[in-house]
């Protein structure tokens, strides 16, 4: 680029807004960690135009790995029109100008916070998490020197310590989200606070799945087909949440995430699929649920 | 029925709208200029910039002005526009010894080489509202100095002469080939250097290393410090330019230097001596500046041989949370949806309601006595 153009050049940001330079470290952190799933790679983040805590990690993933022919998904809670989810995707349409798209299927890459899709994902796909603590042994030990220790030394007694101990005094294991995972027989892993209803779908996923936490400057990677398993004891193994006799409201669908929704002050509730675009998909396939006004209207 | 959070984007679009419409206020009111802010609030200005560390007093005023005077929301903006900047490279270290001194303070000695200057300050004036405050009015013109201090000439550093006498530890030196850690470059790696840490005070929250500075005041890892030296003025920056083979000045920014001397009675590390902590910040910020030399001698704790025994000679505590940014975004970020954590949540409170009202009423059947030997 000559002097000229640097200066008769209106400002404008780099393509996915990160400029190459930054994205190439950001791959290499990426790569290192497709190489050995489940380390936490230290990396140099940026700090970006949103707050740090509200994605700015799996952000900086994906406009590292996004090229100009991706369809992009972003969701957060499971829904693609939450505000923050709605946020993201208007910073990536804003800066890359890629074709957006909230049916999973479509996507080539997907950026979520809290969830991974109920339909199953494929060989082209990329899922990015948002991650706020990469660390799965923090809540034990405060202290980086020491949680690198034990990882390095695969010293994780504590955190089956801790899980013996809910089952010592409740009878089960008390962690309902970021439920910890062991990889590959390797490294224990937090699978960011997807509820643990989500831990099976990353278990040898076709899709390559990438961590991001900006805050604290750590990517880390499951390349496709690799095993994650939850940790648990062989008395007492790892389940999933349930909802027996629930069905969604909206599409009636069963064995999903669920959302409740608080109807009124008087207790009532009902329950919808997490998943938005699984929902209104089974809904235009004519799946319908008890509270869908298009259910009455088929009824009658 | 169901209306869920449907409609996020518009949701977002309307509140931009209502903020952009509050940051005005009434109409009535002329807008406030750059010039104001930079002119008149310069300690906001030199905070920003500090803690954005971006050097850039009107870049600062537009982040102050959009940010309706939220300080941290300023910061933030410059933080976010400052890792887009290219970077041409590193600047020659200042040289403070060089400083055009505007003040200059020492509470160690009465008198010194180049002077006490007091310089423009608010100690030492009573705070008491002024109710008749004219802000139009043309303040008095500063008194010329009616001694012959030559505000010019080179400033030796307390610290310096102190130094000379072999009563002070010299100025920190690294090993050969150590190369200045960035840490807007890598990652802060633990146990870190005594560069990487005073880069991450320096640009850390005002608050917390004031709380932190006091801290150790109050017992919490005890350094009796006095302060050797403050000093805010002008110095010049230079650049090594590659294709001249020899640094340019490419401007000049205020900073405040605090150098901090605290007893040390000696350990079997090191002889005994006074030691220091340093501070180092853009604008006038002594505040600042003070707590970060207090908070920057606590960190030594390990070189020294003392004891470790508080949180402001933790690194990883003080390091990993000094940030407001980060702290800001990530407190903040509880407002964001968690439905579904917290349905997991709910429905594993509700188990162990389920379990803990079956548990009651079984202990109910039963006797008193063997109640209270249960609990």
């Amino acid at each position: 680029m000559s002097l000229d153009q640097l200066t008769n050049e209106a400002p404008a940001y780099n393509f996915a807004y990160l400029d190459e330079q930054t994205k190439r470290m950001i791959r290499r952190a990426i790569l290192k960690g497709i190489a050995v799933p489940g380390y936490q790679v230290p990396f140099a983040a940026r700090e970006m135009p949103m707050p740090y805590g509200w994605g700015t990690g799996g952000v900086q993933v994906t406009a590292s790995v996004l090229g100009e022919s991706d369809i992009l998904k972003v969701i957060d809670q499971g829904a693609d029109d939450t505000t923050n989810a709605v946020s993201i995707r208007n910073f990536f349409a804003k800066t890359a100008n890629v074709e957006l798209t909230t049916h999973t299927s479509e996507a080539t890459v997907i950026q979520t916070r809290h969830r991974i899709p109920e339909e199953e994902l494929q060989e082209h796909q990329t899922l990015v998490y948002q991650v706020p603590i990469p660390e799965p042994l923090r809540f034990l030990e405060p202290r980086e020197t020491e949680t690198r220790k034990m990882h390095a030394l695969s010293e994780y007694g504590l955190i089956h310590v801790k899980l013996y101990e809910d089952i010592a005094t409740h009878g089960h294991i008390a962690t309902t989200y970021a439920y910890p995972v062991m990889v590959e027989g390797r490294y224990v892993m937090d699978p960011s606070p997807t509820p643990k209803f989500d831990n099976p779908k990353m278990h040898k996923s076709k899709a390559l799945q990438l961590f991001g936490a900006g805050r604290e400057k750590r990517i880390y990677a499951l390349p496709p087909h690799t095993d994650v398993v939850s940790l648990d004891f062989e008395d007492h193994p790892f389940t999933i949440q349930e909802w027996p006799d629930t069905q969604c409201a909206m599409c009636g669908a069963e064995g999903v995430y669920f959302d409740e929704v608080i109807l009124d002050d008087a207790g009532n509730n009902m329950f919808v699929c997490s998943d938005s675009d699984y929902c209104e998909t089974r809904q235009s396939e004519g799946h319908l649920g008890p509270l869908n006004a298009d259910y009455k209207e088929r009824m009658q | 029925m169901y209306v869920a959070v449907k409609g996020g984007e518009k949701a977002i679009k309307n509140a931009h709208t209502l903020f952009a419409a509050k940051r005005r206020g009434n109409e009535n009111v002329p807008g406030l200029r750059l010039d104001q802010i930079t002119e008149q609030l310069s300690f906001a200005v030199d905070r920003v910039m500090g803690e954005g560390s971006l050097y850039d007093p009107e870049l600062a005023a537009m982040a102050i002005r959009q940010a309706q005077g939220d300080l941290i929301e300023a910061i933030f903006l410059i933080r976010a526009y400052r890792t887009t900047l290219p970077r041409f490279g590193y600047a020659e270290p200042i040289e403070t010894g060089k400083m055009a001194i505007e003040r200059r303070i020492s509470a160690t000695f009465k008198d010194l080489p180049g002077g006490q200057v007091l310089g423009p300050t608010f100690d030492y004036s009573h705070r008491l509202i002024n109710f008749d405050f004219d802000p139009e009015a043309a303040p008095e013109s500063p008194p010329s100095s009616d001694e012959d201090i030559d505000l010019n000439a080179e400033v030796p550093r307390v610290s310096d002469i102190l130094g000379k006498s072999g009563m002070i530890e010299p100025d920190h030196q690294f090993d050969e080939g150590h190369e200045t850690g960035d840490l807007t470059r890598t990652p802060i790696d633990f146990p870190t250097d005594r560069d990487v840490r005073l880069q991450n005070l320096a640009r850390g929250d005002e608050g917390f290393l004031l709380a932190l500075g006091y801290s150790t005041q109050r017992g919490y890892a005890r350094s009796h410090p006095f302060a050797g030296e403050i000093r805010f003025g002008e110095v010049e920056l230079e650049f090594f330019a590659e294709e001249l083979g020899f640094a340019v000045p490419i401007g000049t920014m205020e900073v405040t230097e605090c150098q901090m001397i605290n007893q040390f009675k000696g350990s079997a590390k090191a002889p005994p001596a006074f030691t220091r902590g340093y501070g180092l910040v853009f604008g006038q910020a002594e505040r600042k500046a003070m707590s970060m030399a207090l908070v920057d001698r606590s960190l030594r704790w390990k070189e020294l041989g003392e004891e470790f025994s508080a949180p402001a000679q933790d690194q990883e505590f003080v390091l990993s949370h000094s940030d407001n940014i980060q702290a800001t975004g990530f407190v903040e970020h509880l407002k964001l949806p968690h439905y579904v954590d917290f349905q997991a949540e709910l429905d594993l409170i509700r188990t162990m309601r389920k379990e803990f009202d079956a548990q009651q009423n079984k202990d109910g059947d039963d006797d008193a006595p063997k109640m209270e030997a249960a609990q």
